[in-house]
């Protein structure tokens, strides 16, 4: 689905790195890790990569200061920052200091990978487009209008920024944490499945009545709008 | 030895010792000051004295010459006998009217004033005395000498160096004496406390600094230090409790956790099996895991860490937003979901905290807020009465019983009612929680039916004004929350 992406894990814990690094590689991706803050910061600035995935605690530099060095370079290498701390204080310090997502440790492989390769696309092409386009669904972007095989789907303002994220990222799992922080922007854990019930709701409006089903659950992950066919 | 290196170290005793130099210092400058005035003075009575003399015989010497001169001398010479001091010699040094014996010869050769030695007539056995003479040289070679005795200057000057050592040395006692004591007493109270602090430090915790009641600055710092440590008493237990309740609670789902592990390593066999195994282990895992999101939370939020985040919230808009999140969740509960929230109430505030203690409060609402067979009617209303913002979230279910209320805002209490249910039994901690930390507080009441959970926010202080400028809000907007 998305061209392979070249990453570099900078996590102290080589047990846990190993891990991410086989799931990366098995997910079609390549994966290299660096044991500390130091060696991380050498390798970035050596080698070109899509995504770091930094640790916030690392040994010899820490987390946010690397990025901190990385970012004053004038590097735009999307940065994801790992963290035990979590919480809404640490977030907004990790994005503050110029990282681009924040996952708080202990996470699910298939969160870090959406997330991973949801910052990879996010300067792409789709970024600037004013419409997506999925098998025969369309958003327009600029009149705000839905269309499935030329018919007109009117939606409420939530559900087209529901659907206009996941269309954004057609073709990739989206989980149910990042539908929440982008669509309404709150980064808690709903205990109940107040995602689901959107999601399906929307479902009903774009998948009812035509054969093709083009939103799809991901078991285990989330979400995933694509084209069946394709 | 130890005992009064102690008792020289202190400051107290330091202080002390330095005052005593200063005052020493300043006696020694008043008295020097004194004595030279009081010298100065005699000396200036002393010469008057002897100038008043001078104008009486020159008076007499003019009338009569030298003759008049000499009875006169003679005269005066007999009557005061312990006053003025006459001479009048010839030429040769031969006297002839006078009570002064012995007169070095130098002294009468010039004219003028010096200081001399002298004996009276008729005194030869004591040691001279110093006088102030002044000698006149008269026509015919004769020279007249009128002095006055200095003794009483001498009597003063050994006075007021008399007064200057006592002082000096009642001063320094007393300065010494009034160190010390100062310094012992200063030295026993601080030891006292020291010693507590000692024994509060070795773990018994329930040791208090004594006071006196004299509310002198040990007492403020003796019942500072108490007030600190009845606050870490709280700590503590506090943190016991939680470690309790971590324990309890972490450890029940664990149990859990290991016994759905070994049930499958004994008796899984097929993939299918292995795998729903798995998925159990990880779902136990991740209430665990939300377990413990919930409780650093309520620590951050307890300490006031999480405060770092504070911007203008509009609650209004977060009640709004709350509700059009679970409502599609309610529909499809088959409960109703309003919610009454106009315009713009805004509070100083953290927005993710604020709007995760709301939809805790949703979550339990539609959780637990429904009687069997009646379908649930959730409420979220936000408002503004006075300087406070109040959210409120009401439900037509069972309720809470009032003696259960503020047990219910504790860590891990899951009433017995909801304990067949899911939930951590953090939610309303937490609410509490995220209250306290923003100034306010939860309150749970009755909705007759139901429970009503408010959390009291102080509004934004310029939002206050700017609603007490303008008493009606121009054009309240309905809430759009289908």
């Amino acid at each position: 689905m998305t061209s392979a992406m070249k990453l570099l894990i900078i996590e102290d814990d080589r047990e846990a790195a190993a891990y991410v690094v086989k799931a990366f590689s098995e997910a079609g991706h390549v994966a290299d890790h660096a044991v500390d803050g130091l060696d991380g910061y050498a390798r970035a600035t050596e080698q070109t990569y899509d995504v770091l995935v930094v640790d916030r605690m690392l040994p010899k530099l820490d987390g946010l200061s690397l990025i901190g060095r990385l970012r004053a370079e004038g590097a735009k290498t999307p940065v994801l920052i790992l963290s035990a701390l979590g919480q809404v204080d640490d977030r907004v310090q990790g994005l503050r200091a110029g990282g681009d997502d924040y996952l708080t440790k202990p996470y699910a492989f298939a969160e870090l990978l959406a997330r991973v390769e949801a910052l990879a696309r996010r300067g792409g092409p789709a970024a600037a487009e004013t419409v997506y386009r999925v098998g025969d669904l369309e958003l327009d972007r600029m009149s705000h209008t839905i269309t499935r095989a030329g018919q007109d789907i009117p939606l409420q303002p939530r559900e087209f920024r529901l659907l206009e994220y996941l269309m954004r990222n057609a073709g990739q799992v989206v989980t149910r944490t990042m539908l929440l922080e982008n669509v309404w922007d709150y980064h808690f854990d709903p205990q109940t499945n107040v995602i689901d019930v959107h999601v399906s709701r929307l479902r009903s409006k774009i998948d009812k009545g035509f054969d093709k089903p083009l939103l799809h659950t991901v078991r285990g992950a989330g979400y995933m709008i694509r084209d069946g066919a394709r | 030895m130890t005992a009064l290196g102690k008792l020289l170290r202190t400051t107290a005793f330091r202080l002390a010792l330095a005052y005593l130099v200063v005052f020493a210092a300043l006696s020694m400058v008043v008295l020097g000051y004194v004595s030279w005035h009081a010298n100065a003075l005699i000396a200036g009575q002393l010469n008057a004295t002897v100038n008043a003399e001078i104008t009486g015989l020159a008076e007499q010497y003019r009338q009569g010459g030298i003759r008049k001169l000499v009875a006169v001398v003679d005269e005066r010479s007999n009557r005061s006998p312990g006053g003025s001091l006459y001479l009048l010699t010839t030429f040769s040094g031969e006297v002839l009217a006078g009570n002064v014996s012995a007169a070095p010869a130098a002294s009468l050769a010039e004219a003028g004033e010096r200081e001399i030695p002298y004996q009276r007539t008729g005194e030869t056995t004591t040691a001279p005395y110093p006088a102030v003479v002044r000698v006149f040289l008269l026509p015919g070679g004769y020279r007249l000498l009128v002095g006055r005795d200095t003794e009483e200057r001498e009597r003063l000057s050994a006075v007021i160096a008399n007064a200057v050592q006592w002082s000096l040395a009642l001063v320094v006692v007393l300065g010494l004496a009034g160190g010390v004591f100062v310094a012992k007493r200063v030295l026993k109270r601080l030891d006292a406390m020291t010693e507590t602090s000692r024994t509060i430090m070795a773990g018994d915790l329930s040791g208090r600094l004594a006071v006196t009641g004299s509310d002198d600055e040990f007492d403020r710092l003796a019942q500072a230090t108490n007030a600190m440590l009845d606050r870490i008493n709280e700590l503590m237990a506090g943190l016991k409790e939680v470690s309790d309740n971590i324990a309890h609670d972490l450890k029940t789902p664990l149990t859990r956790l290991r016994n759905r592990a070994e049930a499958a390593l004994r008796t899984a066999t097929g993939e299918e099996e292995w795998r729903v195994a798995m998925e159990q282990v990880i779902a136990e895992s991740e209430g665990m895991i939300r377990i413990f999101d919930a409780l650093l939370l309520i620590a951050r939020a307890e300490s006031g860490g999480a405060r770092g985040q504070i911007a203008e919230v509009d609650v209004a808009e977060v009640a709004r937003g709350v509700v059009e999140l679970y409502e599609p969740l309610a529909e499809e509960r088959g409960a109703r979901l309003t919610v009454e929230a106009l315009g713009q109430i805004r509070v100083l505030g953290n927005r993710e905290l604020i709007g995760q203690v709301v939809a805790n409060l949703v979550e339990n609402a539609l959780n637990y807020g429904t009687t069997d067979g009646r379908p649930g009617e959730v409420t979220v209303s936000a408002l503004a009465l006075g300087a406070d913002a109040r959210l409120v979230v009401a439900d037509r279910g069972p309720g809470i019983p009032p003696q259960d209320r503020s047990r219910a805002m504790e860590r891990f209490v899951r009433l017995d009612t909801s304990r067949s249910r899911p939930g951590s039994g953090l939610g309303l901690a937490l609410a509490s929680a995220v209250a306290r930390l923003h100034g306010g507080a939860l309150t749970l009441e009755d909705n007759a039916p139901g429970l009503r959970a408010t959390l009291t926010l102080p509004r934004a202080a310029d939002a206050v004004l700017a609603a007490a400028e303008t008493p009606k809000l121009a054009s309240p907007r309905p809430a759009a929350a289908e």
